[in-house]
């Protein structure tokens, strides 16, 4: 299961923190603390887990990140999980992000952060792994964007007309980016 | 300032002003300009000024009834609590957000919700009825996010209310809503196993759902259960994986081309926890296990992590050597990998698989020393991890050394993570000899000091205590214990660390008696300034205190305690004061202090009156002056909880369903219901963990002869038997060379990287010392091992498949716990008459008539009076019986056993049977075969039933204080109203009493209207059983670890008292 998804920048400043395990309010500061300090220090050229922070739960918990121009996103996970499934799952994460907000940057995640935890729910559930099919999340979310148009003064729309909006197919949407310095780069995986 | 933030800074303006979503300028604006404060402050300080600002300004605006406004003051709010302010007063309006607002309202008010309270807060359960709303709804999305929040925080106690409504949602035609739901309810089976049992069937269907990812979805629990439970379901789930891996799957859930490669991992997880010690189950999957392997092309970082999920599997479940061989072809793509996240799982896959085959290590070894001098500490740490794993008596110091390299470079944050790197130099079984043993110990204590486990100080010093075989070598080693010690405490003993300084203390309080010329008074002085250091805790002092204590023998000792008492004495500290105090005493007083501190060498246990007899006097006196009765803390919380138990159903909803969530209730009461989950959820939610998670470690060597080690080990062997035959120089010649691999090591490059190269290879040989013999040795070794090694396993597998029945006699007596002697076993069948064996068919009915054949009168006797009668016996004199005893239980085949008995001859057969799972009654069935002479073969089946209590062992004596810790680890309950013998003069003593009697359960305590019971399983788990009057009934409740016993014997409880 996944313990918590940490997002934060260069500097440690989080970004969107989310716990699916109960961590008072102190503490859970000290693990976003303790986590980049174990994180930042760390090159790009280095492997990209981590065992164990002292605070999340001891050895038997893993610390699995990616760093992306300037943000890490880091996922505590236990040994249940696979390793570099999770690092795929960071990925497809970002890759979505990067479709929902067209050429995703830092920025997006701070003045949207409410957004950013609704993609994220449709991917992790309660620590669980929801969905990892790229189109299926992104269907979700604009599923969910709809509503907030539709909405107007309605109190909501039929269910009958959300599901239609919901077959419909969406458009595939340019995967490339243009990367600027504030950009997170969302690299296509190098076959090896 | 950075350069980024710098430009984030100039980037801001334009952001603001092209707001993506021009709806509603206001939200971003007002979040902004937040940010945008948050951003441009320098100092900490100025923040937290800043946010209690903008917390003042949102509570004002919350209050205030302005719907529009919500949203986005929820939002600013939660951006506070996650740089973590907290802004509890906006809690109760993230609820009141979800429950009255918009569709639209409801997503913030959520979010805000499960981002704001944890399981347990209580202003969650105002959450339980819009959640019970939002679940009817029509809408699609409300239904969505109610299942989201659902599976997100929910508090334990009012599952029961929405369980109906999400099980419902299960059938729901849309997949996205079944799969929410399944992952919903798979997470009401983590907090609270105890009220979802009903709902495995309902998994089982949703595994079988049309879609595949409410199908993914319901594959979690089955990492989480018992394999056990659902070894039914292999066929399932090696069909699924063939599908999902043959391409069967709809093209949207590829990724990278690949087909549904999450899905792909968790099946291979499942199907190795299933695999695992089961040969039959394992062959099943063979085939998928290899397609698995071929499909995956090395193309892509997924491709990997399938890959190395396979490996995993291969290597976890009964082994076959194709796959084996295949397997480590793919641990050594891992290894040799460029990729640095590649060689860390090829490291840690080496870990999982080197106890089985250490000649894999071997052939990697030179990639492993390059990984030993890697930059990146987790590569660093991982290999540490598999040198450990190969640690034996000849590579031991290299290794040692290399770890106190580790340590000395590592930081701070590195220490703590490596745990288990201690382990090889704890157990000590290879350490050279003692002096080098205690020299590492006290470099590793220095080293790491605080950071350490815990653990490893507490089985050093057991190791110290309990020592190894030879008491002189014991002698020695605390001897060179107490020097090394009293050396380091006369240099620098405020560069200590606390937790050096505590075994310090205890080894020389308990063992400086051992150094002849070392005086009491000396070791007190030396361990006094401790007390004056600053950094010294409080509990390290009470070491050093109690140390001290030990020693005060002497009037030397006596001015020291004094000197103490008076520096210290107006300690703050109260501990401190009181163990002052009692050094003072005891030191004075030299009688008393043998009294309390006797010296003896020996380790026997002392007697520990552990129910407080002793203490009885006392009590009643305070009784008697008016003092409460004490209530164990279980009953506390009990009552407790009955104060303020909440009605589990819902009000004010018509439900047509909520009659179904009392139904989930049965006989409990709604209060007891709550009540047990609470209790039951704390431990509970620990099991799972440690269950199923795929441990690395400790995995059992399932490999038999036929398996890769044998094979691949085979050509050292002929090597080593061809040189040299003693045993002895084998080992050496294999450590000094291991051969094998050297030679297909890459050729050394020339020049001066050519010395560096050697270096490595010296490395590579001292590393790898003794691991080649032990391939070499191995065989032989194995040779004769290996015939009982098959036989112990079948037996195992004997265990699990059906009820085992043990062997021979001669290894039974010792399992059986009342073994019937061969005399009395003989006795019995002479005494008893045909006419006596009862309800047992008797071989002898259909046998021809004794008298015209035999002399004695007794052809056949069962023991059938005898509660414990595990042993069936024919007594034949003229013809050769067979005798095939089959036990078939109520799970799992039948066992065969046969036994010939000869012609004219007395044969007594023991068995034990041992319950796989205990159910109420069981019965034991067997055949007897037997020719005449005359030729005719026949045969006869008896049977004979057994009943739990059968089983259950002589009363386990337990102290209270057992009994509780027992009963906070026993996860299964069951409460239950039983008949009380309300016509005795006290009929809960009485009632216990015939429970005793009846069922050998042991009354462990009887306290004023409460009585603790306890019994155990033959070689199984105890149940617990607190009982309690309440109304006229016996209230009791019943925990064991194993699911079904508190079922089974609250059954027979019921007949027990039923039966006057």
């Amino acid at each position: 299961m996944i313990n918590a998804i940490l997002i934060f920048n260069n500097h440690g400043k989080p970004r969107l923190i989310r716990f699916y395990q109960y961590f008072a309010e102190e503490l859970q500061q000290q693990i976003i603390r303790e986590t980049f300090h174990l994180v930042s220090k760390r090159d790009d050229n280095v492997c990209n887990f981590l065992e164990g922070g002292s605070l999340i739960g001891g050895s038997d918990y893993k610390l699995i990140y990616r760093h992306y121009a300037t943000l890490y996103f880091v996922f505590c996970v236990d040994s249940s999980e696979s390793e570099l499934g999770i690092l795929d799952l960071i990925q497809v994460f970002v890759e979505t992000l990067d479709k929902c907000f067209e050429n995703v940057c830092e920025l997006d995640l701070i003045f949207h952060m409410d957004k950013v935890h609704y993609i994220l729910q449709e991917v992790v559930m309660g620590g669980m792994v929801l969905e990892t099919n790229m189109n299926e999340i992104v269907a979700q979310v604009e599923l969910q964007n709809r509503m907030e148009k539709s909405e107007g003064g309605l109190s909501a729309a039929p269910a009958r007309a959300v599901s239609a909006v919901k077959n419909m197919n969406l458009p595939e949407m340019p995967r490339n980016i243009n990367i600027g310095d504030l950009n997170i780069k969302v690299p296509s995986l190098s076959p090896f | 300032m950075s350069d980024v933030v710098e430009r984030t800074l100039t980037a801001l303006p334009s952001l603001l002003s092209s707001d993506p979503s021009p709806g509603r300028p206001s939200s971003t604006s007002k979040l902004g300009t937040l940010i945008r404060g948050i951003t441009e402050l320098t100092s900490k300080h100025d923040e937290e000024k800043l946010i209690q600002r903008e917390l003042v300004s949102i509570k004002e605006q919350v209050s205030s009834p302005n719907t529009t406004m919500m949203k986005e003051l929820m939002v600013r709010a939660v951006y506070c609590e996650m740089l973590g302010y907290e802004a509890s007063f906006s809690y109760i309006h993230a609820i009141k957000l979800a429950q009255q607002g918009t569709a639209l309202d409801k997503r913030v008010g959520y979010l805000a919700v499960s981002l704001f309270l944890n399981e347990s807060h209580e202003l969650l359960l105002l959450l339980v009825n819009t959640v019970l709303k939002d679940l009817q709804s029509t809408n699609l999305i409300e239904v969505c996010m109610a299942l989201t929040v659902v599976g997100q925080v929910f508090p334990k106690d009012m599952i029961p209310a929405i369980l109906p409504m999400v099980e419902e949602k299960l059938n729901h035609p849309k997949e996205i809503i079944r799969r929410k739901a399944v992952l919903a309810l798979y997470k009401f089976y983590l907090i609270a196993p105890n009220q979802v049992q009903h709902i495995h069937s309902k998994f089982r269907k949703a595994l079988c759902d049309k879609d595949p990812g409410v199908m993914s979805a319901s594959l979690h629990i089955y990492l989480e259960m018992k394999p056990e439970s659902y070894k039914d379901l292999v066929v399932s789930f090696v069909t699924i994986l063939k599908q999902v891996v043959g391409g069967k799957l709809p093209i949207d859930f590829n990724y990278h081309s690949v087909p549904a490669p999450w899905l792909q991992i968790q099946l291979l997880r499942i199907l190795s926890l299933l695999g695992k010690n089961d040969r039959s189950t394992s062959e099943m999957m063979y085939e998928v296990l290899d397609e698995s392997l071929r499909r995956a092309e090395m193309n892509h970082n997924i491709t990997y992590a399938i890959l190395f999920e396979c490996v995993k599997t291969i290597y976890t479940i009964h082994p076959k050597a194709e796959l084996l061989e295949k397997a480590a072809k793919c641990i050594g793509n891992f290894v040799l990998s460029p990729k640095i996240n590649l060689k860390y799982l090829g490291l840690k896959a080496l870990t999982y698989v080197v106890q089985q085959d250490a000649n894999l290590a071997l052939q990697h070894q030179m990639t492993i020393i390059e990984c030993l001098d890697h930059a990146d500490l987790i590569i660093k740490r991982e290999t540490l991890e598999l040198l450990f794993r190969i640690t034996n008596g000849q590579n031991v110091k290299v290794i040692v050394e290399k770890l106190l390299e580790f340590l000395r470079h590592s930081k701070d944050d590195y220490r703590n993570i490596s745990k288990g790197v201690y382990l090889p130099i704890n157990e000590c079984t290879y350490a050279p000899d003692n002096s080098w043993f205690i020299r590492t110990m006290n470099t590793v204590f220095l080293l790491v000091g605080d950071q350490m486990q815990p653990d490893i100080p507490n089985s050093f010093l057991r190791l110290l205590s309990e020592g190894f075989e030879s008491a002189e070598e014991d002698q020695q080693l605390r001897l060179l214990a107490v020097d090394s010690y009293v050396s380091l405490l006369q240099e620098q003993p405020a560069r200590l660390p606390q937790r050096f300084l505590q075994v310090i203390s205890w080894v020389l309080g308990e063992y400086s008696s051992v150094k002849e010329g070392l005086e009491p008074a000396t070791v007190l002085r030396l361990l006094a300034p401790l007390l004056d250091l600053r950094h010294c805790s409080s509990e390290t002092k009470s070491w050093v205190l109690a140390a001290m204590t030990k020693l005060s023998a002497g009037p030397a000792c006596l001015s020291v305690a004094q000197e103490l008492a008076e520096r210290h004495g107006g300690s703050l500290d109260t501990t401190l004061r009181q163990r002052l105090h009692e050094l003072q005493h005891l030191a004075s007083d030299g009688e008393l202090l043998r009294r309390v501190l006797p010296c003896s060498d020996g380790l026997e246990p002392l007697e520990v009156d552990s129910t407080l007899s002793f203490l009885d006097g006392f009590v009643s006196e305070a009784l008697a002056a008016g003092a409460a009765p004490y209530k164990p803390p279980h009953q506390r919380q009990e009552e407790l909880a009955q104060e303020k138990a909440l009605s589990v159903e819902p009000y004010g909803l018509s439900l047509p369903l909520s009659l179904s969530s009392s139904s989930i209730a049965g006989r409990l009461s709604p209060t007891v219901l709550s009540m047990s989950s609470g209790l039951s959820g704390n431990s509970t939610e620990l099991s799972p963990k440690g269950g199923s998670a795929l441990r690395l470690e400790g995995v059992t060597r399932v490999w038999g002869k036929e398996g890769y080690l044998a094979k691949a080990a085979l050509k050292p062997e002929e090597a080593a038997k061809t040189e040299v035959p003693c045993p002895l120089s084998v080992l050496q010649e294999g450590g000094s060379a291991p051969r094998t691999p050297v030679v297909s090591l890459p050729a050394p490059a020339p020049g001066p990287s050519l010395q560096a190269e050697r270096e490595k290879q010296q490395l590579a040989s001292c590393l790898f010392m003794g691991l080649g013999s032990q391939g070499a040795a191995g065989p032989c070794l194995m040779g004769k091992a290996e015939p009982t090694r098959h036989g112990f396993r079948k037996k195992v597998k004997g265990q699990g498949s059906s009820s085992g029945a043990r062997g021979p006699s001669g290894d039974s007596a010792s399992s059986s716990p009342s073994p019937l002697s061969a005399q009395s076993a003989m006795d019995n069948l002479l005494c008893s008459s045909p006419l006596d064996s009862g309800s047992t068919p008797s071989p002898a009915d259909s046998a021809p008539s004794p008298a015209d054949s035999a002399p004695s009168p007794a052809d056949s006797a069962t023991s059938p009076a005898d509660p414990d009668a595990e042993a069936s016996s024919w007594l034949f004199s003229h013809w050769v019986l067979v005798v095939g005893v089959q036990v078939s239980r109520v799970r799992g085949g039948p066992e065969e056993e046969e036994e010939h008995v000869e012609g004219h001859s007395v044969a007594v057969y023991q068995y034990s049977l041992v319950p796989t799972r205990p159910s109420v009654h069981m019965e034991l069935a067997g055949r007897a075969s037997y020719q005449r002479p005359d030729g005719e073969p026949q045969s006869t089946p008896f049977s004979y039933g057994l009943s739990l209590p059968d089983f259950i062992s002589r009363p386990l004596s337990v102290s209270t204080e057992e009994y509780g810790r027992l009963w906070l680890a026993s996860s299964n309950d069951i409460k239950q109203n039983l008949a009380l013998l309300s016509q005795e003069p006290d009929p809960l003593r009485a009632t216990l009493h015939r429970l005793r009697d009846r069922l050998q359960l042991n009354v462990v305590d009887i306290i004023a209207s409460e009585g603790i019971v306890a019994c155990q399983l033959l070689q199984g788990p105890p149940c617990l059983m607190h009982c309690r009057l309440n109304a006229g009934c016996l209230a009791v409740w019943l925990r064991s670890s194993l699911p079904e016993l508190p079922d089974c014997l609250l059954y027979h409880c019921q007949r027990a008292l039923a039966q006057h």
